[in-house]
């Protein structure tokens, strides 16, 4: 083949030296590293497991966590967030002080802004005989024991009744110390009370109340639900003031976003001059709330998702290791081919470091459809930060390069000659 | 064919390399060796004599202890790692014994290995190496994994890989030692032609009958060269 015959002579080249350096293009270390990795895929798979552990053990711990808080969130919803309670307690000698409310509490505090209701109310201590009946005493009927609480009308209003029927007492009842009562539902049909059209009375020692209003359910302080309700002066009038054990409180709701301002006011509205008789319950924080729950569990759950990368780092160490030793021949025939030490270098450093990223992408995966599926199964919104997201797969890679550090070193101090010799 | 505007290919000048002791171990001793355009070089020796030590020389794996070794005129003694590395990605084209084959990658891949680590745009590669591989005579077995190849049909692919970057130098240490006669005597075959088409040939060997092959053949015992006249 005469024709052929110059095409495998030697092209005759100038005595440049620098031009002559070898390079290894960034695409080339690519698809070198890449075949690298994927002439053994098993033992890829099974070196890149320990990183998708790890990093989908670090998914779903932010992931759940981020789901359980914004559950939280949504729990802590407006009711618990207009509410405030101010307990009175006495001060430092609350046996000479039996109620440290104003009898105008319910006014000085209705005059804050952002408040819409309040009231002070109290159980009112009876004998431990007493019933409640809906007939007078000694005539047939079975009477409940049942409590009686004394309450202001912003009480009520406060607390967001459903009328089954009726009304709840105001502040007409209350000024004129009214023998009227608000009782729960289920109450009234255990005294069998059907319809307040007849204008039914119950008696709580001897003493006759006109039911004015059925409760069927209320939004906070359920416990009224069960209770009979009576004017706060008209129980004052019959039984005095609350009992020492047995303090007032008050219930306050408020605007949205205005109780913590209330709860910081509510004292000094109450009395001046002396605010440390009173204790201000606001709502609870959102935020301190979120930090509780993320607090210690998590902490252990970060830390096994820390072991768990260590483990996937040692393991990707060992197995590119081995990788390097095996290969020493191909080693050994690059150098020949004209690679250079670094040029070993990084591309071991790029297959670790892609087996690294490739664990990463699989583990956010998992730990994402695991938060997902957790979400799913409770009935919950699945919340992921994006930047939790973004971060994983970038763990896995730095894993993987760190991991690499070791054994590409080694193989870039391979000799060639020695390499060649196998 | 040789004039003085081409330097020699190879040019040993008192070249010799003495592994430091202690003792300091004398591997080959200093030696003037030229070798031209053109030629087909045997070197023959028994094992341990040194011939592994001038391979590596030549092959600018190793360097000389003293001396200087000029490679197509270049003086290799000053020259950056890099710079050697480049040279001999470049401007030599080893072939072993053991054929050094990535086993997971074809005949083609491995052939435009050769390629990659010497600069040259990836564009056209696959073309040339397809035709090295035509060259050696393996045109049908491009995409043939080498562990489906016959040690004789490996040998050529190693050679095209050796070929492709065009060389000024083909080293071959041991081309025919993990082969029987009848592929050995095919793969030698390859070689002559390679010698007619004007490549440059250094095949080193302990095999007399193989020795017999070059033009030109140098003996090497205890590390001291000698050529040996044609008869």
């Amino acid at each position: 083949m005469p024709g052929r015959k110059m095409k495998w002579v030697p092209r005759r080249r100038a005595r440049e030296t620098t031009a002559d350096r070898s390079r290894f293009s960034p695409r080339d270390l690519l698809s070198e590293s890449v075949a690298g990795i994927l002439q053994r895929p098993a033992r890829s798979v099974l070196t890149a497991l320990g990183t998708v552990l790890g990093v989908g053990t670090f998914v779903a711990v932010l992931g759940l966590t981020a789901t359980t808080s914004s559950q939280i969130d949504s729990r802590f919803n407006e009711l618990t967030a207009t509410e405030v309670t101010v307990e009175d307690t006495g001060g430092e000698r609350p046996e000479f002080l039996p109620n440290a409310f104003p009898a105008d509490a319910d006014r000085r505090i209705g005059a804050l802004g952002g408040v819409r209701e309040a009231g002070v109310y109290w159980p009112v201590r009876l004998g431990p005989d007493t019933v409640v009946s809906a007939a007078p005493v000694g005539t047939e009927g079975t009477g409940e024991q049942t409590q009686v609480v004394a309450a202001s009308p912003g009480v009520l209003a406060a607390a967001g009744p459903h009328l089954a029927q009726g009304r709840i007492f105001d502040a007409y009842h209350d000024r004129r110390g009214e023998n009227v009562a608000v009782i729960g539902a289920g109450l009234a049909s255990r005294l069998g009370i059907t319809t307040l059209e007849t204008a039914p009375a119950i008696f709580v020692e001897d003493r006759a109340f006109t039911v004015i209003g059925i409760v069927d359910d209320v939004q906070r302080k359920a416990d009224l639900l069960l209770s009979v309700v009576v004017p706060r002066t008209t129980a004052e009038e019959i039984w005095g003031g609350p009992e020492a054990g047995q303090r007032a409180k008050m219930l306050i709701s408020t605007e949205l976003g205005a109780a913590r301002q209330i709860a910081s006011e509510a004292a000094l509205a109450l009395d001046p001059a002396h605010p440390d008789h009173f204790k201000v319950v606001p709502p609870p924080d959102p935020r301190s709330l979120r930090g509780d729950v993320t607090s210690d569990l998590n902490q252990l759950f970060m830390l096994m998702a820390g072991i768990c990368l260590v483990i996937g780092a040692v393991g990707i160490a060992n197995t590119t290791l081995v990788a390097v030793l095996e290969r020493t021949g191909e080693i050994g025939l690059r150098r020949a081919l004209g690679a250079r030490g670094r040029h070993i270098t990084v591309q071991f450093l790029t297959e670790s470091g892609a087996l690294g990223a490739l664990g990463g992408l699989v583990g956010t995966s998992l730990g994402t459809v695991t938060v997902v599926v957790m979400a799913v199964v409770r009935d919950w919104t699945p919340v992921i930060h994006p930047a939790t997201v973004v971060a994983a797969p970038a763990i896995g890679l730095v894993t993987g390069v760190l991991a690499g550090l070791y054994p590409a070193w080694r193989a870039s101090r391979i000799q060639p000659a020695e390499a060649l010799r196998r | 064919m040789t004039t003085p505007a081409v330097p020699p290919v190879i040019e040993f000048r008192g070249a010799g390399l003495t592994y430091p002791g202690p003792p300091p171990v004398p591997a080959l001793k200093p030696c003037d060796l030229v070798i031209r355009h053109g030629e087909y070089v045997t070197i023959v020796g028994p094992s341990g004599s040194g011939k592994s030590t001038f391979l590596n020389i030549a092959g600018l794996l190793d360097a000389p202890t003293e001396g200087q070794y000029l490679l197509d005129g270049i003086d290799t003694g000053p020259l950056a790692d890099a710079d050697r590395t480049g040279l001999r990605g470049r401007r030599i084209g080893f072939v072993f014994q053991s054929f050094h084959l990535l086993p997971h990658r074809s005949a083609l891949e491995n052939v435009e290995l050769a390629m990659v680590y010497n600069g040259g745009v990836r564009r056209g590669r696959r073309e040339r190496a397809r035709e090295a591989l035509h060259r050696v005579g393996l045109e049908h077995r491009t995409d043939a994994l080498p562990t489906r190849l016959s040690g004789g049909e490996r040998q050529r692919v190693a050679i095209a890989r050796a070929l492709v970057a065009r060389p000024s130098l083909l080293l071959c240490d041991e081309p025919t030692g993990n082969l029987d006669t009848h592929t050995a005597e095919s793969v030698l075959g390859l070689l002559d032609e390679l010698h007619r088409d004007g490549i440059t040939l250094l095949v080193i060997t302990h095999a007399p009958d193989v020795a017999a092959r070059g033009r030109r053949t140098i003996a090497i015992r205890d590390g001291a060269l000698s050529e040996q006249v044609a008869v």
